[in-house]
């Protein structure tokens, strides 16, 4: 397998392993959470570094886990003291544990390779190769066999416990009735994110990882409100740009794990600016045809039941039809137009007449009406 | 000890980041009432393209150029975010960290363009994402200084709006008050605020400058006028503080020490601050549990 | 019969489902009126559109004062909203005092700050709504009454002809309540009309002498003895509205 090939497939599976915690994130409303378990693996990796003195070790790995726990755990002791809103404890612990990771390198770590720049940036274009220095092969499928590990690992945790993770996420209350604590699946999402954040950050760097998480995610969200069609969709869409991304990184020479994330981000606008057609507007463009519908066959009927009755001047009056129906003087007027032209009506000697077609159409409207009832 | 005081280099440095505190403090402390403080830290990587691009474009490194590209990115982005939000069910949250990632993405790639390389690990980007106080010049000091009185006389000028937009936003809006225009001063002095704090601290801390001093200042008043102003001295402080630490501390980087030096204090004002800090609280409620036994309370006290 | 507020055709969506369709609405002038429906049925969504606050699909409104069509900013000055007390947070740093002077904001302008004018008619709506001994009090050591009294405070302030408000007697005790209906009456003296999102069908026929009743649609229309029948109440809080079942096949349909 090439080079390229590989990092195509790494850059993949760590899309689609980011996609999956990122869908409950966005959900929850916790996408910033995640930004700042990003931020503070590296200070579990400086102290798991110094406590092993083996950048090989992995127990550096497990740090930085352990670390992305302890972040929201910090974050809502913060918030529990009800001093502190939610954002601004995240915006506190972080750039405080993050700082102590920079500090502690740069005070005692300067004599050793721990390249504060490869951490948070990371590179896909090493991944085959890799920090730790063993031979060429067994790298490249170190990463990927970690990546897949990672993206089977999150796809069990979710499947084996879906009804539970979809209550816990849309209804804590009955969630909570049901006798599992949200809390403790809350902590299992954040333990997944962690250990997500640490997989794939060697791959595409501690940054852009929030990238991934997150932005396939919010498209998906876009595009359904099914929580299952919500993973999947998110799964797809991130493989698809960390796809797109690579090869155009290949193409023109950039950053791969920078052209990732252009291409989430321009994947989320174009469906931002596309999805208006299938969603909001599109749907109140159907509820106004709707509202016309309605109004024309209400006319009809109206028109069917005073047809040959004595009062049938004073109820289908063109001056008057619209007071029977309690509707404003446009509002009818526009009616009675588009039932002209659609020839279910006609009008002279100042009355609304039913044509055959418009009869035909009254009773199938009466029909249903009184099959509802 | 006192030796980095006289330093000329050092008080560069210190007036600098000074008075990016003062300037931060009080912009942080409407971001922070206002729920919204990770704002920073989404604008701060979102600038990155622009300052890559200003020097593609016009390749020069003055420092007004790259910052002028640094404020057009992030104003940008935040358009784009609070356009997600307004017009899409997206929340603020999911939008923040999706364009975050998207524009910082744009970034390297710009980045990596210009020089050639897969590799985005050079002295530029680290001085973006770690800051280069250390390396201030006096002309950095000067374009701090007028930004951050821009920042102030901003706040001063429109305070009542600020205010009641950061407190009941529709309400403002049923008051016929140019609530738009608000929003549009304090996202100008938001992205004022970054830009010169990228050059201090660098992208990942720059949310601390911006929300530890609000935060701190919070719990030692109630009145809105004197947090401001609280959060903008302690926000200068902290630097003071970090500056001073890094000068004495032979390797301890500038951006870190600040941001430890505001959490201290942030941490202090959770504990100490009377009447509403936790000691404070603990003692309130145990004085109530032995008033509460010795059967000496006073129900229906409001 | 001279109209205070007009609403014509109004539909509104929130998050892809209709809440308001086709909404006709008139609201008398100097009345005590009372918007009424189930949860959900939009009556919030209905005066937030109506004082723009919501951006709306479809429909107009129009105020009149002292007889002609609002139209300036200065006209709509004198129309005042009092929000649901839940819409802030409260424990923003500020006094009652401070609050209820920010009602005056609008008519302040610019670079005015609020002076001696300003405290003593703050002074004067606080001690309307029995508040004044905690003018110097921080907003959040105050019960749910107490800042549903601020928030009346803030609005009485502005001086306006009509009043919004969105369920003023939610949360609030007895005592509050009984408060704040004075007020409303002496307000309706005053030739105020006041419209009111209320929540307790129990005191419709008491406290006011108008009604509208929602659900999706305007069911019902008119001065509360005529309009406050158990039949209409029945269909307001039916959810077998037809239209509205339409309404949610099509919001659901995917």
């Amino acid at each position: 397998m090439s080079a390229q090939t590989e990092i195509i497939i790494i850059a993949m599976l760590a899309a689609v392993a980011c996609a999956l915690p990122g869908v409950f994130l966005v959900l929850r409303k916790m996408s910033m959470a995640a930004d700042a378990i990003t931020h503070t693996v590296f200070l579990g990796i400086v102290i798991a570094f110094f406590a092993t003195e083996n950048l090989n070790s992995p127990w550096l790995l497990a740090g930085a886990t352990l670390m992305g726990c302890f972040t929201v755990w910090c974050t809502e002791t913060l918030q529990r003291t009800r001093l502190v809103s939610e954002d601004a404890s995240i915006g506190i612990v972080f750039p405080l544990l993050f700082s102590v990771g920079l500090i502690l390198v740069n005070l005692y770590g300067s004599n050793v390779h721990l390249d504060t720049d490869s951490v948070l940036l990371g590179e896909l274009a090493f991944a085959p190769f890799d920090r730790v220095r063993i031979d060429g092969a067994d790298r490249g499928a170190v990463s990927m066999w970690v990546l897949t590990g990672i993206c089977l690992f999150n796809t069990l945790v979710i499947v084996a416990a879906f009804k539970e993770w979809k209550l816990a996420t849309f209804d804590t209350l009955l969630a909570a009735m049901y006798g599992f604590s949200p809390i403790w699946m809350h902590y299992l999402l954040m333990t997944l994110v962690s250990v997500t954040v640490v997989a794939s950050f060697q791959a595409v760097g501690a940054i852009l990882v929030i990238g991934l998480m997150i932005g396939p995610a919010a498209t998906a969200y876009l595009l359904t409100k099914d929580l299952r069609k919500m993973l999947v969709l998110a799964a797809l869409i991130g493989a698809l740009s960390a796809w797109i991304g690579t090869e155009f990184a290949f193409w023109v020479d950039v950053s791969i794990a920078g052209a990732i994330a252009g291409t989430i981000g321009l994947v989320f606008m174009l469906t931002v600016v596309l999805t208006p057609r299938s969603g909001i507007i599109a749907r109140y463009r159907r509820l106004k045809r709707l509202r016309l519908q309605y109004g024309e066959e209400t006319v009809l009927f109206h028109l069917l039941t005073h047809e040959g009755t004595a009062v049938q001047a004073q109820e289908a009056g063109v001056g008057t039809l619209y007071e029977h129906l309690r509707w404003r003087p446009e509002f009818a007027d526009l009616i009675c137009r588009r039932l002209e032209a659609g020839e279910f009506i006609h009008i002279h000697g100042g009355t609304v007449h039913l044509t055959e077609r418009g009869r035909e159409r009254a009773y199938r409207v009466s029909e249903t009406l009184f099959a509802e009832q | 000890m006192w030796a980095p005081l006289s330093d000329y280099t050092f008080q560069i440095v210190a007036a600098g980041t000074m008075l990016l505190g003062l300037a931060t403090g009080v912009t942080g402390t409407f971001a922070v009432l206002r729920k919204e403080s990770l704002i920073g830290d989404g604008l701060s990587h979102a600038s990155f393209p622009g300052v890559v691009l200003a020097f593609m474009l016009l390749a020069v490194k003055d420092l007004e150029i790259l910052l002028a590209g640094a404020a057009a990115a992030s104003l940008l982005c935040m358009a784009l975010i609070a356009a997600t939000v307004r017009y899409t069910k997206v929340k603020f949250d999911a939008a923040l960290a999706t364009f975050l990632a998207a524009f910082f993405g744009t970034g390297m790639m710009l980045m990596t363009y210009v020089q050639h390389t897969d590799n985005p690990n050079q002295a530029g980007l680290s001085k973006f994402i770690f800051g280069q106080a250390a390396t201030m010049l006096a002309r950095d000091v000067e374009i701090t200084a007028a930004v951050a009185a821009l920042i102030l006389l901003l706040a001063i000028v429109f305070w009542k709006e600020l205010k009641l937009v950061a407190f009941d936003a529709d309400f403002a809006r049923s008051l016929q008050l140019p609530v738009k225009l608000t929003q549009a001063v304090y996202g100008l002095m938001l992205v004022a605020s970054i830009i010169i704090g990228l050059q201090s601290v660098g992208a990942i801390l720059m949310s601390s400058l911006l929300i530890a001093p609000a935060v701190a200042a919070r719990q030692w008043t109630d009145n809105l006028g004197t947090m401001a102003v609280l959060a903008g001295l302690i926000g200068a402080v902290s630097c003071g503080v970090g500056t001073y630490a890094s000068a004495v501390v032979s390797g301890l980087p500038t951006g870190p020490a600040i941001v430890v030096a505001a959490s201290l204090v942030v941490v202090a004002s959770l504990l100490f601050a009377p009447g509403r800090g936790m000691i404070a609280r603990a003692h309130v409620r145990r004085e109530a549990r032995r008033r509460w036994k010795e059967g000496d309370i006073d129900v229906g006290a409001n | 019969m001279e109209w205070a507020v007009e609403v014509e055709d109004m539909t509104v969506a929130y998050d892809e489902r209709p809440v308001l369709w086709d909404v006709d609405m008139q609201i008398p002038k100097g009345s005590l009126a009372a918007i009424v429906g189930p949860n959900g049925a939009g009556k919030s969504t209905l005066i937030k559109a109506m004082l723009g606050l919501l951006t709306r699909i479809s429909g107009s409104v129009k105020f009149y004062l002292d007889g002609r069509l609002a139209v300036s900013r200065d006209d709509f000055k004198r129309i005042a909203y009092v929000p649901q007390s839940g819409s802030v947070d409260w424990d923003f740093p500020t006094t009652v005092l401070d609050v209820v002077l920010m009602g005056r904001y609008g008519h302040l302008g610019w670079f005015k700050r609020p002076g001696r004018a300003e405290r003593e008619m703050a002074h004067d709506v606080l001690k309307k709504t029995g508040m004044d001994a905690y003018a110097d009090r921080q907003i959040s050591r105050l019960s749910g009454g107490q800042q549903q009294r601020v928030f009346l405070a803030r609005a009485l302030i502005q001086e306006a002809d009509i009043y919004f408000m969105d369920e003023p007697f939610k949360g609030v005790d007895a005592k509050t309540e009984k408060a704040i209906v004075t007020l409303l009456q002496e307000m309706k003296s005053r030739g105020k009309t006041v419209i009111v999102v209320h929540h307790d069908l129990a005191t419709v026929k008491e406290y006011f002498d108008w009604v509208t009743m929602i659900n999706l649609r305007r069911i019902a229309m008119g001065p509360v003895d005529e309009v406050f029948t158990s039949a209409h109440i029945e269909a307001a809080y039916n959810a077998r509205n037809p239209l509205r079942r339409e309404a949610q096949d099509v919001g659901t349909a995917q």
